[in-house]
């Protein structure tokens, strides 16, 4: 489970630089006057989003990843040690320090997936990419990791493919949605099962007048 | 059961648009100001008398928590922070609030920044929540839009400003000190305390952490009145509705906001479609999200979900995240992955829970094959005591009580694995 985190590795570039300089002034004027660590986070991130911009026009493709000379230009220009960036990116688990796939999988295996059977969401992912957990495909479009809570647990089982969530899956819905992202296809997100957030799948309990209004009953 | 013409959640499911024009045909947003020009007193008075108690997890009451912060401002300004970190197992609520009605907590955020004196509010959502931050960034630019945030928020006199703050992916964030923390751009390692926060928070200036749940429940309860929400629930203490997640062995699992204090068996009966193969087939149910120790069958028959109820049995209601595991249920292998959990989630600040969860999920994965000897279940249980109350957070009391309950009630089924796995070998 430790985050490959090497700062030396051949895979590192030289330099960065952010792209949209008006973007990162405007996150850094978000926290008051001298405290701009705060905005920290919120450039990492955006480091990974544009990291996985060149990603997408490269081939072959990769997802969003932190080199470490984005870290070393965050610290510069938040006026804090790079170690100090370094700590922040390596402790919480969404920035990923070693470049991913394009479709980054995050499964959740956690109890109340678990008790839904996401041992079967692992098991059709692993056989149709024919990858392990913590692995990425040869052509760079999919990497598979396990995650803990993802918090949307009455959808469960779920998982997260970037930004976006998928929910009440069975292994066909989960091949399904893996054979549209390899045709960078856009699957739909939210319930496979067609079902409206976190009501139930055989139609709501409460609220008649509000689902009848909807059109929902 | 709880009547529609309670509820709270009318958009809970997101059949409307959760935008400004929908949300104010929901009632949102109506005649704020005059809510507040009845005063910082009147708001904290009202919400101490609705009874209201935090619904992050702890249950503290919600007018006394905002009562904390200083009267006058010493010159530092104050704040709010809005916990939007939902991430205990089994916990989904603050998701439906966020996406589908983003509005009930900007208001809330308004209503109770002024009563505890601030002109801000950090919202703390958890990265993987990208879409939710995203409906809730269009609904403060929206609000601002219409003059409801910014100077002179709603007409009312008051400034006021909202700032989404996204995380990036630790449980441990969900602490309101390790909250802070993060904002300030550290790792999120929870804080010793005291000072508490309303004394010395976000930036060392005074600052209150509520759940979103709490503070989007506020502005109906001001409108409508305390009254009115005391009168809901089981009791003075245990008092409003409360939203309910139930995952697992249900037939339909689904979030539902109810009476507090309805009982278990309703809950799960009238929205659920009950438990799968029947409620003989229920084992046990985890009341709270995963920190909360499990029930078993016998205890599920007749328990209320509210705060005290739960406590009474030796567990809480926690965040209201209910785990339903049939008899299908490998119940040691159900809380050794949240043993995991936690072991992953560990800040790693303090000794007894950094060692102590990876210590907790080494044993319990020995437990699971029955690998270990009957003896060591009561070392199991001696370890977790050494643990609680032994750290910073409650991160680690968290990791403990899982385990607690297994040993508690399913210490039998645990010792016939030992027994299975020793004859096997033999």
């Amino acid at each position: 489970m430790k985050k490959p985190f090497e700062l030396h590795a051949e895979y590192q570039p030289a330099n960065f630089a952010f792209r949209n300089g008006t973007k990162v002034e405007k996150i850094i004027n978000l926290y008051p006057k001298g405290r701009q660590q705060s905005a920290v986070m919120p450039l990492l991130d955006l480091a990974q989003r544009q990291v996985a911009e060149d990603g997408a026009k490269a081939s072959p493709v990769y997802g969003g990843w932190i080199p470490r000379a984005a870290m070393d230009h965050i610290a510069e220009l938040l006026d804090m040690p790079p170690i100090k960036v370094y700590e922040v990116a390596s402790f919480y688990s969404m920035y990923n320090l070693a470049p991913v796939g394009k479709y980054l999988i995050q499964l959740c295996t956690t109890t109340p997936c678990w008790l839904c059977n996401a041992d079967a969401i692992v098991k059709a992912c692993t056989d149709h990419l024919g990858i392990g957990l913590g692995e990425t495909t040869k052509d760079g479009k999919f990497t598979l990791m396990e995650v803990e809570c993802l918090g949307a647990c009455v959808n469960a089982p779920m998982i997260q493919i970037n930004d976006d969530y998928y929910e009440d899956l069975t292994s066909e819905s989960m091949k399904e949605i893996l054979a549209m992202l390899a045709d960078d296809l856009k699957p739909k997100i939210g319930s496979q099962k067609g079902r409206k957030a976190s009501m139930a799948l055989t139609g709501p309990t409460t609220l008649e007048k509000e689902a009848k209004k909807a059109g929902v009953v | 059961m709880l009547d529609d013409k309670d509820r709270i959640f009318t958009n809970i499911y997101g059949w409307e648009e959760a935008g400004l024009k929908a949300a104010k045909k929901r009632g949102d947003w109506d005649k704020t100001a005059t809510l507040i020009k009845k005063g910082r007193e009147w708001i904290i008075d009202e919400m101490k008398a609705s009874g209201l108690r935090g619904r992050g997890g702890a249950g503290f009451p919600t007018g006394m928590k905002w009562s904390f912060m200083p009267k006058e401002s010493d010159g530092r300004p104050h704040y709010l922070v809005v916990n939007a970190d939902e991430s205990e197992p089994g916990t989904c609520k603050d998701r439906d609030i966020l996406r589908n009605e983003p509005h009930k907590l900007l208001e809330g955020c308004l209503l109770a920044g002024f009563a505890m004196g601030a002109h801000a509010a950090y919202i703390y959502i958890r990265g993987e929540f990208f879409n939710e931050g995203s409906a809730i960034l269009t609904a403060i630019e929206e609000a601002y839009d219409a003059g409801l945030l910014g100077k002179n928020a709603a007409g009312s006199g008051w400034d006021f400003d909202i700032i989404l703050h996204r995380g990036a992916g630790a449980y441990i964030c969900g602490e309101e000190t390790a909250l802070i923390e993060s904002i300030e751009g550290r790792k999120g390692q929870p804080r010793n305390k005291p000072p508490f926060p309303a004394m010395a928070g976000l930036y060392s200036c005074p600052t209150t952490v509520n759940n979103v749940e709490t503070i989007a429940v506020a502005p109906t309860i001001l409108r409508r009145g305390a009254g009115w929400f005391s009168a809901l629930g089981r009791n003075e203490k245990n008092a409003g509705t409360k939203l309910f997640c139930i995952s697992g062995h249900v037939n339909q699992p689904c979030n539902v906001e109810e009476v507090m204090g309805i009982p278990l068996r309703e809950l799960l009966e009238k929205h659920c479609g009950g438990v799968r193969g029947g409620w003989e087939n229920l084992k046990a149910v985890i009341p709270g999200g995963s920190s909360t120790p499990l029930i078993p069958k016998g205890t599920c028959e007749n328990i209320h979900m509210d705060f005290d109820s739960l406590r009474e049995a030796g567990t809480g209601l926690g965040t209201a995240g209910v785990i339903v595991m049939d008899k299908s249920t490998d119940i040691v292998y159900a809380i050794c992955r949240l043993s995991r959990f936690y072991m992953h989630e560990s800040c790693g600040q303090c000794t007894p829970c950094r060692e102590g969860t990876g210590w907790l999920w080494r044993v319990m994965t020995r437990m699971v094959h029955g690998n270990a000897s009957v003896e060591e279940i009561d070392m199991l249980y001696e370890v977790t005591k050494e643990i609680e109350g032994h750290t910073i957070c409650a991160l680690g009391d968290a990791a403990a009580w899982p385990v607690q309950g297994l040993i508690r009630h399913f210490r039998p089924e645990m010792e016939k694995r030992i027994l299975e796995y020793r004859k096997a070998a033999a």
